[in-house]
């Protein structure tokens, strides 16, 4: 099973791997979540959803269905 | 030809591209609408030096030149259209300084098309404070552009980037990428099936097609041209998207340079508490009390105050207009007291879009859609439909044009399809005169009956809202899919002078187009209420003996009787039967039809009918009280009891009853399907539900 940004915990790091998905909506690519790019899990809503991410210098809010799309490395710190 | 040199404004949302326009057009603005389509289109003028002037057109923001939403697809539609009257001769990216990777996009994007481009960095005043700082001189080179520093918040940068509009001339139209690197043989074989365009147009024209939907206003036919499967064509634009900030981040590498330790906490320590699994719901339901207090309290002053100037402007034009003439007559009862029918609602749009817009300017706005996406969510809308939900409590039809920012159609249909459940200002009016007319006075732990009733019925609206929005989320089958991106963008203190022009603008909006439709209907109701077939309504003195009563008493029985046998008298009769088992006669009746122009039309018509003669809302509301408590049956009993009141409180609140709101919902969904839905469904449910209530209760 690949690991996923919605599988990141609050403040956990993760680097994207692939964001090929067909699902993914083409404006979240376009603000940087795209291969080798960062992303930094900030904060939660109840029920862990929507996840509240930096990618790239932006923030930005997505539903985690979204979130499980896109498949990370977690970055160890 | 004057010399006017055409300028597009185009930007991320968030980045202040308004406050760029209003510091460029100060007040020389205008809104008005796309043709077919009701976005707005926001245009000024900017004086430049010599007599040159600038007309500067504020496109809808959007992250790139692929549209998910139709306010975006403006931008691409003017961009792809040499032939538009507005096609800019020069286009102005704002970008935020501290965002300044992701807003490079679109600039590299608008750039490809060869136009040329000056690059505004608004908020430069916090690159101090930010850490950040710039080679303007290497980014100018590497980005073929000119580029303005700018703060809009200390007025800085605005005279030096007028005179780059002014030398737009000099500006560079090279390109940024090599877009035909995308796909080399595809873009090739593009080029060659239309030698004579621009081949990145062509590329955008195709992807938008597949993306969004067919671009109406532009000359090529590429149906003939589509090769690629959806699929393929999405995978090359994440492809160009990569390439893009392959370009970017070499360029910013070497222009910028971030020291991050500089960065401020302000952000992350607001957030922890704004959307705190606790207070943050807490906080923002504190904040919605003080937005309800303002309307209903604060905004009562001023509306007092319309109401007595306009009630003493009717009076005073039927005594000095030519006595008992028609002219007189329509101007004093159907226009005068028309427009004042507008002009009451303006404190309450007005503070309701004075908040909005500072929960949207200081960045809170997208914090409550985070708090309230999953919630929202299972019924059907999205967090972005809370918004206007709440501006539905002051009108449906500012409400339904703010769902434009849900990407999603079906959520966006399912908000605009129940936002007029929610309580508006008109149905405020009709609240007041009922509950005091049934619910007795009285009060437990404190709280009246009234009050309790009156949020009893303000939260009935909002309930059934979210209810009709569960059941028609799993109703309506529809194939889009789930689309759900917010920028959460910085915590700023709102500028003024942005929260005043929303302000006006909005008014405006309101003041100008629902105004027309109210006005219209009013003057027909006028019509509708003057004029009747027959002898009875021609020659009512007759019918009505000159017995003991005061000359006063028998001028308003006369117009009592008149009412009752004009147009809108026999159509409240005619519907009787319909409305009889759920309480009400035939003046009720009347009253209900009338209220198809605006709800609060209803009091006054009542004290038409109910002959109180000149009484307006508001200061002779005990007299029509009393009238209407003494209201009777031919058998003695009375028309306003508990039950055919509860039941009418339930009809207004359910009902759809208002032509301005069906009319913004047909723009909106471009179809009359929707709308119709909308009147036979709400007034079904009303006519059910005053049923049932009125049967118990009798």
């Amino acid at each position: 099973m690949h690991l996923t940004i919605a599988d990141l915990k609050k403040g956990e790091k993760g680097t994207i791997t692939d964001s090929s998905s067909e699902d993914i909506p083409l404006k979240l690519l376009e603000m940087g979540c795209l291969p080798g790019n960062t992303v930094h899990l900030l904060q939660l809503a109840p029920f862990a959803d929507p996840m509240y991410l930096n990618v790239n210098d932006s923030f930005l809010a997505i539903r985690k269905e979204t979130a499980a799309l896109i498949i990370i490395k977690k970055i160890d710190e | 030809m004057s010399k006017q040199i055409n300028v597009a404004l185009i930007g991320n949302p968030n980045t202040g591209k308004t406050s760029v326009f209003n510091a460029l057009t100060g007040l020389n603005q205008k809104v008005g609408n796309y043709p077919g389509i009701t976005v707005d289109k926001k245009q000024g003028i900017c004086k430049l030096s010599r007599g040159v002037k600038a007309h500067i057109l504020d496109l809808p923001g959007t992250y790139s030149l692929n549209a998910s939403s139709l306010d975006e697809n403006v931008v691409i539609e003017l961009l792809l259209n040499k032939n538009d009257k507005d096609y800019p001769d020069v286009a102005i990216i704002v970008s935020d300084v501290e965002n300044l990777k992701r807003n490079l996009l679109l600039f590299t994007q608008i750039k490809d098309l060869k136009i040329p481009t000056i690059l505004v960095i608004n908020m430069s005043d916090l690159m101090n404070r930010k850490g950040i700082s710039l080679d303007i001189e290497l980014l100018e080179a590497k980005l073929h552009t000119k580029i303005a520093l700018v703060s809009t918040r200390k007025n800085n940068g605005i005279q030096e980037l007028k005179q780059l509009i002014e030398n737009y001339k000099t500006i560079s139209k090279e390109t940024c990428l090599d877009t035909s690197s995308i796909d080399t043989a595809y873009f090739e074989s593009l080029q060659k099936a239309f030698p004579n365009q621009d081949v990145y147009k062509l590329w955008l024209v195709i992807t938008q097609d597949a993306n969004f939907g067919k671009i109406t206003r532009q000359e090529l036919d590429i149906s003939k041209f589509k090769t690629k499967s959806n699929q393929e064509l999405k995978r090359l634009q994440q492809k160009e998207a990569i390439k893009r900030y392959q370009f970017i981040n070499s360029i910013l590498k070497e222009g910028q340079t971030i020291d991050r330790s500089k960065a401020t906490g302000l952000r992350s320590k607001l957030d922890r508490l704004l959307i705190h699994k606790v207070w943050g719901y807490v906080i923002f339901f504190w904040i919605l009390l003080t937005i309800f207090q303002a309307i209903y309290d604060w905004a009562t002053v001023p509306m007092d105050l319309i109401d007595t100037t306009f009630a003493s402007l009717a009076e005073w034009v039927k005594n000095t207009f030519p006595n008992g003439g028609m002219v007189t007559d329509l101007v004093a009862e159907g226009i005068v007291s028309g427009i004042g029918g507008i002009v009451i609602f303006i404190p309450q749009i007005a503070f309701l879009f004075l908040f909005i817009s500072i929960l949207e300017e200081s960045g809170y706005m997208s914090r409550v859609v985070f708090l309230m996406d999953r919630i929202m969510r299972r019924f059907g809308l999205s967090g972005k439909s809370l918004v206007p939900l709440i501006s539905g409590t002051a009108c449906a039809i500012p409400a339904v044009m703010a769902t434009r920012n849900i990407e999603n159609w079906k959520e966006r249909l399912i908000t605009i399809l129940v936002v007029p459940f929610t309580t508006c200002s008109a149905r405020l009016p009709v609240y007041l005169i009922i509950i005091a007319l049934v619910i007795p006075e009285g009060s437990i732990i404190g709280l009246s009956y009234q009050a309790l009733t009156l949020m009893a019925l303000y939260l009935l609206g909002f309930g059934m809202a979210i209810f009709s929005a569960y059941i028609l989320d799993r109703v309506l089958r529809t194939r889009h899919k789930t689309f759900f991106v917010v920028e959460m963008p910085n915590y700023k203190l709102p500028l003024l002078k942005n929260v005043i022009i929303t302000v006006i603008e909005k008014t405006k909006t309101f003041v100008f187009e629902a105004g027309k439709i109210i006005l219209a209907i009013s003057i027909i109701l006028w019509v509708l209420a003057s004029y009747g077939p027959g002898d009875k309504f021609n020659n009512a003195e007759a019918y009505i003996e000159p017995t003991t009563q005061t000359s006063y008493e028998r001028n308003d029985q006369i117009a009592a009787f008149k009412l009752e046998h004009s147009y809108i008298g026999i159509i409240g009769k005619t519907i009787e039967p319909l409305i009889k088992p759920l309480g009400y006669d035939w003046k009720v009746g009347i009253g209900l039809v009338a209220s198809f122009a605006a709800r609060e039309v209803f009091v006054g018509t009542l004290a038409t009918i109910y002959s109180v003669g000149s009484a307006n809302e508001g200061e002779n509301i005990d007299t029509i009280k009393n009238k209407m408590q003494n209201e009777t049956y031919a058998d003695g009993t009375k028309v306003f009891t508990l039950a055919s009141g509860i039941s009418l409180l339930l009809f207004y609140a359910f009902a759809m009853q208002c032509m301005s709101t069906l009319a913004i919902v047909k723009r909106e969904t471009k179809s009359w399907k929707w709308p119709i839905l909308q009147l036979i469904g709400m007034t079904a449910i009303a006519y059910i539900c005053a049923l049932i209530a009125f049967q118990f209760l009798k």
